[in-house]
């Protein structure tokens, strides 16, 4: 469902994905994990048309997703890592908007806004401005958005950041159950390891860019001789923290970028 | 068409929601209107060219349906900062009904801005020559204005990447586009250097156009102008699309 081979991604000097390969099956969940910066939402990015790779190849569905945009966009959905509401708008209103550009059907969209909004507890706020509401409701909100179609391919960054048991227990369940009815594609990352270890059928590790292993979390445990995927995870990354130098350099590399211009 | 329905409500909505800026966007237009209007208007009188807040008057409706334009269209920006954008980008519609959306919607709201303008622009003492005649062709250029500068707006938002870009689209682009399109002078008897840039402005023929029908004296024709604001709008609008086509996140 999703085949990538070899690709690559620089911003100006800095190559952030190097020659990432891999299959991920139709009706597959696949967790794709690795320290801060390692390449994931750039590799995401990439696969949902907002990024254009530097080389290397993407099929999803048998689709370049640089070729075919509007046709690669029709089979996936997402949950983005970072915010991408529409603050100025109420939770209806933002629900309502992803229907319309979704194509759902009016009637079945009204359904399912209220389903997921009352799946997710946010049906009492939904006449209230996203800018009012918390963290944790705002992250809720992105998730129901993102259950509101049902795509071939579900891409999922980091959809727990700031969610309390609840509602991750919620989010997963949904996943799961999604998966096994509609037989949908999932493609996620996450740092909490047990979430990894319950949901997903196979993993892959990424580390600055390059793919160090993957396989079902048993397998990775054996290779590592651990007894847990945390233990695996980190035999393969290292326990050291992963700087984000990176961000201080961006800046740098934004103000040159400025004047160069 | 949903799409673009959806994109231009949001707009819409925005506009409608926050008074204060709609309040804000209405202090510079009546701060020219008074100050320039009613300074200069004595000199102009004696220079034999008849009331200068008559004569001015279009060019400030004009220049707060262009300000309207470019301030939408660099809430892309604001999208890009906040994370909606992404939303509107993955989604499988094409991303011309997405521009289309976003660049109408501005429009729409730059028109209803350029027509509270002209409503006090009426109450400050602007007279049009024939009321049947001149508020339909008012209107029509208000429309060709928003519409052209919104998609400009939508170029710029799509091209620069951070607010720090903005000073030098406001300073290097959209101040010099209204100083030089005759708004607040008579584009007669213009050193020739200074012609040939004026008629290089897009915003001239807009303004002409909104002077033209409002107190009808026309420096180029009712014809001319239209002809070349549709021009330009169609140049623009396919610039902001290919622009906006191209965003990456
Ligand atoms: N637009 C950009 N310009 C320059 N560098 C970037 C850009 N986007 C990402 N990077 C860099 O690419 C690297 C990978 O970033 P990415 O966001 O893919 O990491 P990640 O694996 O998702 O990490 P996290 O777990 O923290 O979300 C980082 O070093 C980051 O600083
Ligand atoms: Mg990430």
């Amino acid at each position: 469902m999703i085949r990538v081979e070899n690709l690559v991604k620089t911003f100006g000097d800095f190559t952030a994905v190097r020659g990432i390969s891999f299959d991920v099956q139709q009706g597959e969940i696949f967790a794709f994990l690795g320290p801060n910066g390692a390449g994931k939402t750039t590799t995401i990015k990439m696969l949902t048309t907002l990024l254009k790779p530097t080389s290397g190849t993407i099929e999803l569905d048998g689709l370049d997703p640089m070729q075919k945009q509007k046709e690669a966009r029709q089979r996936f959905g997402i949950v983005f890592q970072d915010p991408s509401l529409d603050n100025e708008q109420t939770a209806y209103e933002n629900m309502e908007l992803h229907g319309v550009l979704y194509h759902v059907p009016r009637k079945v969209r009204a359904e399912r806004i209220e389903n997921l909004l009352k799946l997710f507890e946010l049906w009492e706020r939904r006449d209230d401005y996203v800018k009012q509401f918390s963290g944790g409701m705002k992250r809720r909100l992105e998730i129901a958005r993102g259950f509101l179609h049902t795509p071939k391919i579900l891409f999922l960054d980091e959809p727990t950041l700031g969610l309390d048991p609840q509602s991750r227990n919620q989010l997963w369940t949904h996943v799961k159950r999604l998966n096994e009815t509609e037989n949908t594609t999932v493609f996620l990352t996450t740092h909490y390891m047990d979430e990894a270890d319950r949901v997903a059928h196979r993993i892959a590790i990424v580390d600055h860019g390059q793919l160090i292993a993957q396989g079902t979390s048993a397998e990775l445990q054996e290779r590592t001789n651990s007894d847990s995927l945390e233990g695996a995870f980190l035999a393969l990354t290292g326990d050291s923290i992963r700087d984000e130098s990176a961000s201080s350099a961006d800046n740098m590399r934004q103000v040159a970028r400025m004047w160069r211009r | 068409m949903s799409t673009i329905y959806i994109l231009w409500l949001r707009e819409l909505k925005r506009y409608s929601r926050s008074r204060v800026q709609m309040i804000a966007s209405l202090g510079q237009p009546v701060l020219y209107l008074l100050a320039l209007g009613f300074g200069f208007g004595p000199v102009f009188a004696r220079a034999g060219n008849g009331s200068y807040l008559q004569f001015m008057a279009p060019g400030v409706v004009g220049m707060s349906i262009l300000f309207m334009c470019v301030f939408s269209g660099i809430s892309i920006l604001w999208d890009r900062q906040f994370g909606f954008l992404k939303e509107t980008l993955v989604a499988p519609v094409p991303r011309m009904q997405i521009m289309l959306g976003r660049t109408l919607g501005s429009a729409t709201v730059a028109t209803f801005q350029g027509i509270l303008v002209f409503i006090i622009c009426l109450a400050a003492g602007l007279r049009p020559h024939n009321w049947m005649l001149a508020l339909p062709q008012a209107f029509v250029f208000m429309a060709m204005v928003a519409i052209t500068f919104a998609a400009l707006g939508t170029a710029f938002g799509s091209v620069i990447k951070d607010m720090q870009g903005f000073p030098i689209v406001m300073n290097f682009m959209v101040m010099p586009m209204f100083f030089l399109s005759g708004a607040l002078y008579p584009l007669s008897h213009l050193p020739s250097v200074l012609t040939v840039i004026t008629r290089l402005d897009p915003l001239t023929y807009g303004i002409d156009g909104l002077r033209g029908s409002l107190t009808g004296v026309w420096h180029f024709s009712f014809a001319l102008d239209v002809a070349v604001m549709a021009f330009i709008a169609a140049a623009f609008l396919s610039l902001g699309a290919y622009f906006f086509s191209k965003i990456q996140i």
